[in-house]
C-alpha cells in the first residue's frame, strides 16, 4: 500500500521529514514550495548577500538528490486546504490529492502596526524574497536603522555593515539580547557590535517610519524623538507562524497550527511541524512554538516515524543551541536562564580581552550542573549533555573540563582560569584538573 | 503572490578605497611596470636596482592593502567574496585576466623562454650572491614563486591573526618555501654539491627515485649519497609514520611547495573549488591515473636501467619524457597553477598529485587524523564546503554528525575556521570509531528511543536506502542522509 505524503514548505522541518519517509518506507513523497524550487539553509541567507556564499552554494543536496531519491518537488503556492477532501489547490497547478499532509510553512516576520511600515525600503529577514528586495532597497544608500535586538536583528546589521553601510540598531532592552542572556553575555556583545562601528542604541523603539514623495523610507523617528535619517529600515522584532493558508481552512489554528504531542491536527491525516506548529499543552523540555533550526529537524523526524507507522511523542533533546555575534561564537547547553535564579550557582571565567566567556551554573543543594554558556570558545556538544543527562556536579564537571574543549588545534586553554576561579570562591572544596596527557601518551595513547 | 524565482544577481558592494589604498596602487603600479620594462631590455644595466625597486613596491602597495585586515576587529572576513570580479570565477573579469596572465606566463617560461631573456637578467646579482652562478629562467621562477609565498603569506597571517592553527600552519609553509626550497638548494649550488630539494620527494618529485638522478647524487660524492639515502627515508618511513599520527597535513599544508602557495596566493581562490559528486568522480580517476603512471614509469626505468637498456630502451624512455611534459610541467604549472583564479587553488594537489593521492590512501585507512564533528550544532549553511579548497562536501557529513575521513583532506582547517557555530575540529586520535556511521545527537532521540518494537514493526517496511553506513565507499553512496 503505498501513500501519498504531501509536504507543504521545504525548510528544514519539511525536508527532515521527507527524508525520514523515503528511509523508512515506500510511500509518494510530493514537498510543494512556492519560495524556491529547492531546499536551501535559511540559516545561510545572510552569507548570500554578504558575498560569503552565492544561493546554490546554501543547498545542502544537490539538485540530483531529489530525483534519485524519489521526493517530488513543486514550485508553487498552496492556496487552499481542503482537509475533509484531503486535497490541496495551487495557484498555477492543479488541484493535488494527499492521504497524509504535513504542514511546515514556516514563520513570517512580525511587525506591531508602526506608522510607516508599509513603505518601500521597510522590511523583514526571513526568506529570498527579502533578500531581494534587500538587494534593491539597500543600493548607494547612507545610512540603514535595523530594530530589535533578536538573533535576525544582528544578523541583518552585520550584513549591512558588510556593504560598507553605516547602521543604526535600535535595541529596547537595557542590553542586547537581555531576555535570554545573562548580563555579562550581553555585555560582551553590546561591545562586539560597537567595535565594529554599529551605532548601538540601547534603550530605543521605533516610533515612526517616514516616507518621502515617492513612498520610500527618508527617515525614522525613535522613543526617544529623534529623526534618524535612513534609506533602509529592518524590522526585525520576531517571526510568527506563517498559517495564512491553513486559517482559512478545517485545520484549527491559535498562533500556529494547534498540534498535540504526536505532531497531529484536529483533523486526521494531518500534521504540522516546525516553525508554524504550535503545541496545545504545554511539555516538557519545549515551548508551545519552537522557531530553532534544530527543532524543525528533531520535528521532522518525529512526525515521519509516525506517519511510517509508529506513533512517536515528541520527546526533544536536552536544550542547545548555538549563533554567532560579527565574531563571537555562541553554544549553549542546558538551562541558563537570564536572571539569576534562587537555589543556582554560577562559576563565571572572562577573559581578559573580554571575547570569551564561559558559564557553568549549577545547583546549590546538590552541586548538580544545569547549564552551560559558552561566547568565543566551543565545547563538545555530546560531552556537556552527557554530564548534563548524567547529572554530574561541578567538581566532575570540571575535573574533567579538558575534554570537553572543542576549539582548533594550538588555541589557548582557558580551563586552568576557569578552575582557578572556582577554587577561589569555594577555597574549603578546591578542584584539581585531571592531569594532562603527556606528549608521548598524546602520541601513543 | 508568485513563485519566487532564484535569479536575482548580487551587486558589488561599492569599492571604497581609503587614500593610503590609493597610494598603494600608484605604488603597485610602478613595482609592476620597473618589472615589465625589464622584459625590453629597460634598466637591465641596472638589474640590482630594477630587482630591488621593484620588489620595494610590490611588497609595500602589498603590506598597505593587507592593512585592511588589521583595521578590522579579528575574526573570519569573507565578506565580498563572490561579489568580488577577482575571485568570482567564472563570472569575474578580473578573474579571467588574472588566470590567463598566470597561464600565459607558464607557456612563456616553458616554451618561449628567450621572450624572458632580459628579465631574467634582473636576478642575476640575487643569483650571483646566493649561488655564485649566473641567474637564469628557473631561478627568476624559483625567486618569484617564494616571494608569492612569503608576501601573500603575510596576507593570510593578517587575515587568520586570530587563529592560531592558521599562524603556525602559514608560518610552517613560508618557513619550508624559504629556506628548504630555494636557500639550501641554491648554497647547495654555490658550494658545487647537487641542487638537491629536501622537502620535496617522490612521487611528487618523480625523479629522485629514478636511477637516472640517483647515479647523478650518488656520483658526485657523500652528500650526495645523503640526499638519496633522504630521499628514501622520507619517502619510506617519514610519510607513512607522520601520516599515521597526523594525516597528510603533516605535508600538503605545512611543508610542500606546491601547498604552499596554494595556502598564500591561492587563499582568495579557495571557494572556487568545485564540490559536487561528479567533480569527485572525476578526481578519484584522474589523481589515480597519475600515480599509475609515475609508478609504471619508475618501474619501466629501473627495469630498462637493471637490463642495460635490452629490454624496454626506448619505451621506458618515452614514458618518463611524456611524464615529465604531461605531468611535470602541464599538469603541476600551467593548469595546475595558471587556473587558480578559475577552478580554485587545489587543482593539482586535487586531481594531479601522485603524493597527494599516495598520502591521500595512507590518511584514509591507515591514520589517525580526521575532522570530528559536534554534536547536532551543524546549520547545514554550507560555509565549510563553500571554503574547502579540496572540494569537500564538508557540510554533507557535518550535517548528519559524520567524521570526515577523505583521503583528499589536506586538513588546512578553514573549514573549521569558517563555521559559525564551532561544529567542526580537525583530530588526531584513537582510530577506534574513526569511521563513525551518521549520529547526529538528539536528531536522534528518536533512535535513542527507538526499541526492539520499532524494528520488529518496521520489519514490513521498505527501507530504501540505508543511512548508517559506516564506511565511505567510493561510487555511489553519496545518495540519501
Amino acid at each position: 500500500m503505498s501513500k501519498n505524503v504531501v509536504i507543504i514548505g521545504n525548510g528544514i522541518a519539511g525536508v527532515t521529514a521527507a527524508r525520514y519517509i523515503r528511509k523508512w518506507s515506500d510511500f509518494n513523497i510530493t514537498i510543494i514550495s512556492a519560495e524556491t524550487k529547492h531546499f536551501f539553509s535559511r540559516t545561510a541567507l545572510m552569507y548570500i548577500y554578504m558575498g560569503h556564499m552565492r544561493y546554490q552554494d546554501t543547498k545542502p543536496y544537490e539538485d540530483h538528490f531529489w530525483e534519485k531519491n524519489r521526493i517530488d518537488l513543486i514550485h508553487d503556492r498552496v492556496t487552499g486546504i481542503d482537509a475533509a477532501g484531503k486535497s490541496l489547490s495551487l495557484e498555477q497547478g492543479n488541484a493535488i490529492n494527499y492521504d497524509v499532509l504535513i504542514i511546515a510553512t514556516g514563520s513570517k516576520s512580525r511587525f506591531f502596526g508602526w506608522p510607516g511600515q508599509d513603505l518601500k525600503g521597510v522590511q523583514g529577514l526571513y526568506g529570498i524574497p527579502d533578500l531581494e528586495a534587500m538587494e534593491t532597497y539597500t543600493k548607494d544608500i547612507n545610512r540603514a536603522v535595523v530594530v530589535g535586538g533578536g538573533l535576525i536583528g544582528i544578523e541583518m546589521v552585520e550584513m549591512l555593515h558588510s556593504r560598507n553601510i553605516p547602521v543604526t540598531f535600535l535595541v529596547r532592552e537595557t542590553n542586547y539580547f537581555e531576555h535570554l542572556f545573562p548580563l555579562e553575555e550581553s555585555q560582551i556583545i553590546n561591545q562586539e557590535i560597537r567595535d565594529h562601528h554599529v551605532d548601538l542604541q540601547l534603550q530605543t523603539e521605533l516610533k515612526e517610519a517616514l516616507g518621502d514623495n515617492d513612498g520610500r523610507v527618508r527617515a525614522i523617528v525613535s522613543s526617544k524623538d529623534e529623526e534618524i535619517p535612513c534609506q533602509f529600515l529592518g524590522l526585525t522584532t520576531g517571526v510568527a507562524p506563517n498559517i495564512g493558508i491553513v486559517e482559512a481552512s478545517d485545520v484549527e489554528t491559535n498562533r500556529g497550527v494547534l498540534v498535540d504531542e504526536f505532531l497531529q491536527t484536529n483533523m486526521p491525516d494531518v500534521y504540522a511541524i516546525g516553525d508554524c506548529a504550535e503545541f496545545r499543552e504545554d511539555g516538557i523540555g519545549y515551548r508551545r512554538i519552537d522557531q530553532l533550526w534544530y527543532t524543525g529537524r528533531h520535528q521532522g523526524k518525529t512526525v515521519a516515524r509516525t506517519i511510517c507507522g509508529v506513533q512517536q511523542r515528541y520527546n526533544p533533546p536536552l536544550f542547545f543551541n548555538s549563533a554567532k555575534f560579527f565574531s563571537i561564537e555562541y553554544q549553549t547547553y542546558g538551562t541558563i536562564s537570564a536572571k539569576p535564579e534562587e537555589g543556582i550557582e554560577t562559576l563565571l571565567w572572562i577573559s581578559d580581552r573580554k571575547k570569551e566567556l564561559i558559564r557553568i551554573n549549577y545547583r546549590k543543594d546538590n552541586q548538580q550542573v544545569v547549564g552551560f554558556n559558552l561566547l568565543g570558545i566551543r565545547f563538545r556538544h555530546a560531552l556537556c549533555e552527557k554530564w548534563l543527562l548524567e547529572k554530574r556536579t561541578i567538581d566532575y564537571v570540571l575535573t574533567h573540563l579538558a575534554e570537553a574543549n572543542f576549539d582548533p588545534e594550538f588555541y589557548k586553554k582557558y580551563e586552568p582560569e576557569l578552575v582557578a576561579t572556582y577554587n577561589r570562591q569555594n577555597p574549603d572544596n578546591p578542584v584539581q584538573m585531571a592531569p594532562k596527557k603527556g606528549v608521548l601518551a598524546n602520541i601513543f595513547g | 503572490m508568485q513563485r519566487y524565482d532564484v535569479t536575482f544577481q548580487l551587486t558589488s558592494p561599492t569599492a571604497k578605497f581609503t587614500a593610503m589604498e590609493r597610494v598603494g596602487m600608484v605604488i603597485l603600479g610602478l613595482g609592476l611596470l620597473t618589472w615589465v620594462v625589464a622584459l625590453w631590455g629597460i634598466g637591465i644595466d641596472q638589474p640590482a636596482l630594477m630587482f630591488w625597486g621593484g620588489l620595494a613596491a610590490i611588497a609595500t602597495s602589498a603590506f598597505i592593502y593587507f592593512q585592511r585586515y588589521l583595521n578590522r576587529p579579528a575574526g573570519i572576513n569573507n565578506d565580498g567574496v563572490w561579489l568580488n570580479s577577482a575571485m568570482a570565477g567564472v563570472k569575474g573579469l578580473v578573474g579571467w585576466t588574472l588566470g590567463i596572465v598566470f597561464t600565459g606566463f607558464y607557456i612563456i617560461l616553458y616554451w618561449q623562454d628567450a621572450w624572458l631573456a632580459n628579465f631574467v637578467t634582473i636576478f642575476e646579482p640575487l643569483s650571483q650572491l646566493l649561488r655564485n652562478q649566473p641567474a637564469d629562467k628557473w631561478f627568476m621562477y624559483g625567486t618569484l614563486y617564494t616571494l608569492a609565498v612569503l608576501i601573500m603569506g603575510v596576507r593570510m597571517l593578517y587575515k587568520y591573526r586570530h587563529n592560531k592553527y592558521q599562524i603556525l600552519r602559514t608560518i610552517s609553509v613560508m618557513f619550508f618555501q624559504l629556506g628548504f626550497a630555494f636557500l639550501i638548494p641554491s648554497l647547495l649550488v654555490m658550494f658545487n654539491q647537487p641542487e638537491f630539494y629536501f622537502s620535496y620527494f617522490w612521487p611528487l618529485k618523480y625523479d629522485y627515485l629514478w636511477p637516472s638522478s640517483i647515479d647523478w647524487l650518488t656520483g658526485s660524492g657523500k652528500l650526495g649519497v645523503f640526499m638519496v639515502f633522504w630521499g628514501g627515508l622520507m619517502f619510506f618511513l617519514a610519510t607513512p609514520i607522520l601520516t599515521f599520527f597526523y594525516g597528510k597535513r603533516w605535508y600538503c599544508s605545512w611543508v610542500c611547495g606546491c601547498g604552499g602557495l596554494a595556502e598564500t596566493l591561492g587563499d582568495p581562490f579557495r571557494h572556487l573549488s568545485d564540490n559536487s559528486v561528479k567533480a569527485w568522480k572525476y578526481e578519484r580517476y584522474i589523481i589515480h591515473g597519475v600515480v599509475v603512471f609515475v609508478v609504471v614509469t619508475t618501474a619501466l626505468l629501473w627495469t630498462n636501467s637493471a637490463t642495460s637498456g635490452a629490454v624496454l630502451g626506448q619505451a621506458s624512455a618515452s614514458f618518463s619524457k611524456w611524464y615529465g611534459f604531461l605531468i611535470g610541467l602541464i599538469f603541476a604549472g600551467v593548469v595546475g597553477t595558471g587556473f587558480y583564479p578559475i577552478f580554485g587553488n587545489r587543482v593539482w594537489c586535487r586531481f594531479g598529485c601522485p603524493m597527494a593521492a599516495t598520502l591521500g590512501m595512507l590518511q584514509k585507512w591507515f591514520s589517525r587524523f580526521r575532522i570530528t564533528t559536534n554534536g547536532g550544532q551543524c546549520i547545514s549553511c554550507g560555509n565549510c564546503s563553500t571554503y574547502c579548497e579540496m572540494g569537500i562536501d564538508v557540510r554533507w557529513y557535518a550535517q548528519r554528525g559524520q567524521n570526515i575521513v577523505r583521503s583528499s583532506c589536506v586538513g588546512c582547517g578553514v573549514c573549521a575556521a569558517v563555521c559559525p557555530r564551532g561544529v567542526l575540529k580537525l583530530e588526531n586520535g584513537p582510530r577506534e570509531h574513526r569511521y563513525n556511521g551518521p549520529v547526529l545527537i538528539h536528531n536522534d532521540r528518536v533512535s535513542v528511543v527507538l526499541d526492539d518494537d520499532w524494528q520488529a514493526e518496521t520489519k514490513g517496511m521498505m527501507p530504501v536506502h540505508q543511512e548508517d553506513i559506516p564506511v565511505l565507499t567510493d561510487s555511489d553512496w553519496k545518495g540519501m542522509g
